[in-house]
């Protein structure tokens, strides 16, 4: 199908991300500015597959210490206890806390590295120059999308919980190193999904935008 | 008195940057912005959507009475973000000893705690993003209520995809969630009023989400020739429903 339908890029107009208004660049120019809205203009992110793939493996870096190092240090009389994102799934399990445990290990956990292997198999696929399953590949995207944000989820967990249990001397926590690591990989991946264009899901492979539009010229 | 001043400004804005594009004669046209596909909008019947044949996104909604919708809604999502903002939103009772914290507090105490940058983005993303958020949209709907809506409500705009993307305003009330069943082991949460503030928040910053529609923005600004404003005017969808209405006997 792809080869059929005509794209924006292939007759050598741009679509406005804001407010999708098509417009036509100044001739061999391959930025411009959208006419009514001013946003600057691309035919595709420019580096988008390299600038993803650097976030994602900054992202799978930080993931390791984001998992061993521990988020958050329960200090109370005389003893201290710390805790990495897992033992505090662990913690959280009890009869009747059992499904906001699955919720913390499912946002902090499984939704990261599920992302992280998501988006590699799009860059990868988009670098092969694979055509088939575009519909699949932009239902993968849409949901790394809508589901990233959630893993923010500890982040905010351990800020209120530092922020509460403040009863020095009996008791207090402390935020721990792994929380950076984790708040890293989570805005580490957003920006990933930020920087891919799905759009290159679609081209056809081997050609960049500049020859593209020769050939229509 | 300031739209009387405003009106005397040269009301036609014509993008003056070098690197402006050239805008097409047919403003139907429309690439989608996940698969680049070229395609012609038809006007959207009420309660319909249109999708794109090859990627299945969506490319418009008919949205009845967008822009006063968002606006009423936005005004209730303003108060709802200073209450939840200004009062306590959870408090700890334990040992005969009382803690309350705000929204803001919990990133100042992650501060105080040798985590700045965690402490930053915290704060970024339950307070200011969603204070953006808010204001951006309205500077638009007030802009646009204008006879003729000056053209800096069109840049404001810009930056709403990026605000919405970084408001996690419901992400972190499951979070609050999670860390008072924590704490309700060995101490008394008390629930404070921005908290139920906040879910109110969530509830409609999600009902402007799909009452808002840019493209209506787009109708009243002023933002090129005549005859193409004109043209893109007459063939909007809200302008076809408009006229289909008033056909009516």
């Amino acid at each position: 199908m792809s080869a059929s339908s005509p794209t924006a890029m292939d007759q050598g107009l741009q679509g406005c991300p804001v407010c999708s208004l098509v417009s036509r660049p100044a001739p061999g120019s391959r930025k411009g500015r959208c006419p009514r809205c001013d946003e600057p203009l691309v035919f595709r992110k420019p580096a988008s597959v390299e600038r993803t793939l650097a976030y994602l493996i900054a992202a799978a870096i930080c993931y390791v210490p984001a998992n061993l190092l521990p988020v958050m240090t329960t200090l109370t009389a005389g003893s201290r206890e710390s805790d990495t994102i897992l033992q505090g799934v662990v913690l959280l399990w009890s009869p009747t806390g059992w499904p906001l445990s699955l919720i913390v290990l499912f946002a902090s956990v499984m939704i990261p590295s599920a992302k992280i292997a998501a988006l590699l198999y799009l860059v990868f696929t988009v670098r092969r120059g694979t055509l088939a399953s575009g519909a699949q590949r932009i239902r993968l995207y849409r949901m790394v999308e809508l589901i990233g944000r959630w893993s923010m989820v500890d982040v905010f967990v351990d800020t209120f919980t530092v922020a509460l249990v403040q009863l020095q001397p009996l008791m207090s926590v402390e935020p721990g190193p792994g929380l950076l690591f984790f708040a890293a990989v989570v805005v580490l991946t957003m920006l990933a999904v930020e920087s891919f264009d799905p759009r290159l899901i679609w081209d056809a492979p081997g050609l960049k935008p500049a020859q593209r539009k020769v050939q229509h010229a | 008195m300031w739209s009387a001043r405003f009106s005397k400004v040269p009301l036609q804005f014509k993008n003056q940057h070098p690197d402006c594009n050239q805008p097409l004669a047919d403003p139907s046209l429309i690439a989608c912005p996940h698969c680049d596909l070229l395609q012609r909008i038809s006007p959207v019947p009420p309660g319909a959507s249109v999708r794109c044949p090859r990627c299945a996104r969506e490319l418009g909604r008919s949205r009845a009475d967008s822009l006063n919708r968002s606006l009423a809604l936005t005004l209730a999502a303003l108060a709802l973000y200073l209450i939840a903002n200004g009062l306590p939103m959870l408090g700890l009772h334990a040992a005969g000893r009382e803690a309350f914290t705000t929204v803001a507090g919990g990133a100042h105490q992650l501060w105080l705690d040798g985590q700045p940058v965690v402490a930053l983005l915290v704060l970024f993303a339950a307070v200011i993003a969603p204070g953006l958020q808010i204001g951006f949209l309205l500077l638009v709907l007030f802009g646009c209520r204008r006879e003729r809506p000056p053209f800096w409500v069109g840049s404001c705009l810009r930056p709403l995809h990026f605000t919405r993307t970084w408001s996690m305003i419901e992400v972190m009330l499951l979070g609050v969630l999670v860390a008072l069943t924590k704490i309700a082991d060995y101490a008394t949460v008390l629930p404070g009023l921005a908290l139920f503030a906040l879910f109110g928040l969530v509830l409609l910053l999600a009902a402007v989400q799909s009452c808002f529609d840019p493209r209506e923005v787009w109708e009243r600004i002023e933002w090129a020739e005549e005859n193409v404003r004109l043209h893109s005017r007459l063939h909007s969808p809200a302008q076809r429903a408009r006229r289909a209405r008033e056909a009516l006997p």
